[in-house]
């Protein structure tokens, strides 16, 4: 019965490097999405400041969205809805946030770039995004955005938009309110 | 009878009664509990598909509120999959395969035991949730983030009883496999073995792959809900759209689990009743691996509309095209086996070419699917819905019916009734069409899936295709009354049993006894 045995501790084998490969895809599919900027993934992190020479001959326009997740209420929208810039230049912009309820709260934007295509051209050296933001109670801010496209966006490109989602930070929200604001 | 004494012999002092069934260890005996087990779900799961065909009748809410329509879509398919379907064809591979290859059991018995006695647990924990606080899961079978994620307390039942049909699902496929591998007769080269079994072979294959992907997917899941991790929780860094990508590239190979043993069996049946050899035997061998191996690569047409770069779009739409050739030389080497064969159209042969025919629809609408511009308009539809029901339920159901009528004498020595098998089999045919063909036009005029209420344009095809859903719901307990009119008696079954019959299963008598090739057959 050797053979059986075998056979057997082999198709186990195959069995547990299957469930670890269903985990082994968390990681394959973030650095899939980070080198390919599919999902409209737009790096996290400041880009250094470098000097480029501004297309001034190219117009792209940059649209501006803001959405809050379902789970706080908050008040976030861009200061402007759109702009036209030209790619190379700095730009900076804002978006107004407003924790509406009464106690502390810390909330996390996620950036998001549509078209998928155009994440990777899209650069901030500054963003609210890139770090979690505390509320104090009901207070509102303004928080800013700067950036930069590369020149080297496709040519058929010629709206780009930015979108923010706002979400109380993971697992914190709930946990942190008072018991009184839990209704 | 010398069978009977053989049989008695060996079963000398094994328990009666419920234990002989909780402790068998015995291929035949498993076989049968799969079946049974599987046409109770099909029994439970088509009454669901019902309560949604009857709220469906009409435009506006009749019967249940939206909440439960969604728990009953979900469950439908929960129970049809993995409960039905899946369970019919490890049934049919424990009965068939030993049989098929000159085994004298499964290579293991104990583990075999088990595997089935987990599923009445599993299903038993799904079903419960019925009765929870806040029902069952609605989300939708294919469980995607962040809805599932609102599922209240039928939240962790829905999570183990997937746990727990996973395992049962892997440890069938391991012990099938290594059956297969290692318990062939002398002279049985994996190149002569019938074509069930090989394709048995690779779908056990599929599910080790993907089996243990799907319990990865669902415990993310879990981990999400209740541990705080954000796989799938954008706020924390992860994203739902990639529980999708897992959970299809489970869910692609999954489709083929539920259709491979089905082109075994159909290319079992239609050379008997053909009574010629099947045409291009080899050639189906690899296309059935060929069909598997494009399973692994295709996943992201299911989902074309998530918003993916063109290339994904192309390199997604040309594999899906390219199921289609080796498809399609499965179903011209149907048509080639029976071309001039001395056919006669017994209910197995029936269903079989049933099989072949809207099989073969339901195979064209995917290629429709397949089309990204077009997908994008029909995904999500009522179209989508028509086109997985033709390939699951005149697919992979009617053949699964079909192998019953065709081996049930085997198993129980008498021939079931053929007037009424015959009768069954017109019922089902005209009726799963009068159900399913008007959901193409529906879809195709912009009616989404999984909605209790529906604009009124569309009410004429919906009260055709609820018509159709009850007669076809109704002729199936003729099914259940020719299986247990059979089992009781009837008209004493030969060993060949068909005319055209070939192969070790047929050398056996009928009823196959309890204990079969206790000394290996010699294949020539």
């Amino acid at each position: 019965m050797s053979a059986t045995r075998t056979m057997v501790l082999k198709l186990v084998a195959l069995t547990a490097a299957m469930f670890g490969f269903g985990f082994l895809l968390v990681p394959l599919y973030e650095v899939f999405c980070d080198i390919t900027g599919l999902g409209g993934r737009t790096s996290n992190e400041a880009v250094a400041e470098v000097t480029i020479a501004p297309d001034t001959d190219r117009l792209v326009r940059v649209e501006f969205m803001a959405s809050v997740n379902s789970n706080g209420p908050w008040e976030f929208r861009p200061e402007v809805s759109s702009m036209m810039v030209h790619p190379g230049q700095m730009y900076t912009t804002t978006y107004w946030a407003r924790n509406m309820r009464e106690f502390d709260i810390v909330g996390h934007a996620v950036p998001s770039v549509a078209p998928g295509t155009a994440a990777r051209y899209f650069n901030k050296t500054e963003c609210f995004c890139f770090t979690e933001q505390k509320f104090e109670g009901l207070e509102g801010r303004d928080m800013p955005v700067v950036f930069i496209i590369d020149p080297d966006l496709p040519a058929h490109v010629q709206t780009v938009t930015l979108s923010y989602t706002f979400f109380d930070r993971a697992g914190v929200a709930s946990a942190a309110a008072p018991p009184s604001a839990l209704q | 009878m010398s069978t009977a004494t053989h049989a008695d012999h060996h079963d000398h002092g094994h328990p009666t009664g419920f234990m002989r069934w909780l402790t068998t260890t015995n291929h035949k005996d498993i076989g049968t509990m799969y079946l049974v087990f599987s046409l109770v779900m099909f029994f439970v799961g088509g009454a669901m598909a019902l309560v949604i065909r009857a709220e469906l009748f009409q435009p506006g809410l009749q019967f249940v509120d939206p909440g439960f329509f969604n728990q009953m879509t979900t469950m439908h398919a929960l129970i049809m999959i993995f409960g039905a379907v899946m369970p019919a064809f490890v049934g049919l591979a424990n009965w068939m395969v030993p049989l098929q290859i000159g085994a004298p059991d499964m290579a293991l018995p104990r583990l075999n035991n088990w595997s089935f006695w987990i599923l009445p647990f599993a299903f038993s924990l799904l079903l419960l949730t019925l009765f929870l606080p806040g029902g069952a899961p609605a989300s939708g079978w294919t469980m995607y983030p962040p809805l599932v994620l609102q599922t209240g307390n039928a939240f962790p039942f829905l999570i183990f009883s997937i746990h727990l049909m996973g395992l049962s699902s892997i440890m069938g496929a391991i012990n099938i496999i290594v059956t297969i591998m290692n318990m062939r007769a002398p002279g049985m080269g994996l190149l002569k073995m019938p074509l069930f079994t090989w394709s048995w072979l690779i779908t056990a294959y599929l599910l080790i792959l993907v089996m243990p992907v799907l319990a990865g997917a669902v415990t993310m899941l879990l981990t999400d809900k209740y541990f705080g991790t954000a796989f799938f929780t954008a706020a924390g860094g992860g994203d739902p759209v990639m529980f999708q990508h897992i959970f299809w590239f489970f869910g692609h190979p999954e489709v083929y689990i539920m259709i491979l043993p089905a082109f075994g069996i159909i290319s079992e049946i239609i050379p008997t009743f053909a009574r010629k050899p099947l045409f291009g035997y080899s050639a189906m061998v690899y296309a059935t691996a060929s069909i598997a191996f494009l399973s692994f690569i295709v996943w992201a047409h299911h989902m074309f509309t998530v918003g993916m770069p063109l290339a994904g779009q192309l390199f997604f739409m040309f594999t899906t095209m390219l199921i289609a050739v080796p498809t399609g030389v499965k179903v011209f080497n149907w048509v080639a086996t029976m071309w001039r064969g001395a056919m006669t159209f017994e209910t197995p042969m029936l269903f079989a070419l049933a099989f072949v025919f809207l099989f073969t629809i339901g195979g064209f609408s995917g290629l429709m699917l397949a089309i990204v511009p077009a997908d994008l308009q029909y995904h999500d539809s009522y179209f989508v819905v028509a086109h997985f029901h033709y390939v699951l339920v005149p697919g992979a159901v009617f053949a699964i019916m079909a192998a019953v009528y065709y081996w049930l004498p085997k198993w129980t020595g008498n021939m079931y009734d053929e007037k009424m098998g015959k009768i069954h089999f017109w019922l089902s045919a005209i009726s799963v069409n009068l159900t399913f063909f008007p959901m193409h036009f529906v879809g195709l005029a912009g009616m989404p899936r999984r909605i209790p209420d529906y604009a009124t344009q569309f009410a004429e095809f919906n009260a055709i295709a609820t018509v159709g859903a009850f007669l076809f719901g109704f002729s199936q307990l003729m099914f259940a009354w020719n299986i247990y009119r059979c089992a009781k008696g009837g008209k004493k079954a030969t060993a060949e049993v068909w005319e055209g019959s070939h192969g070790l299963e047929w050398t056996v008598p009928s009823p196959a006894p309890h204990h079969t090739f206790d000394t290996p057959p010699v294949v020539k």
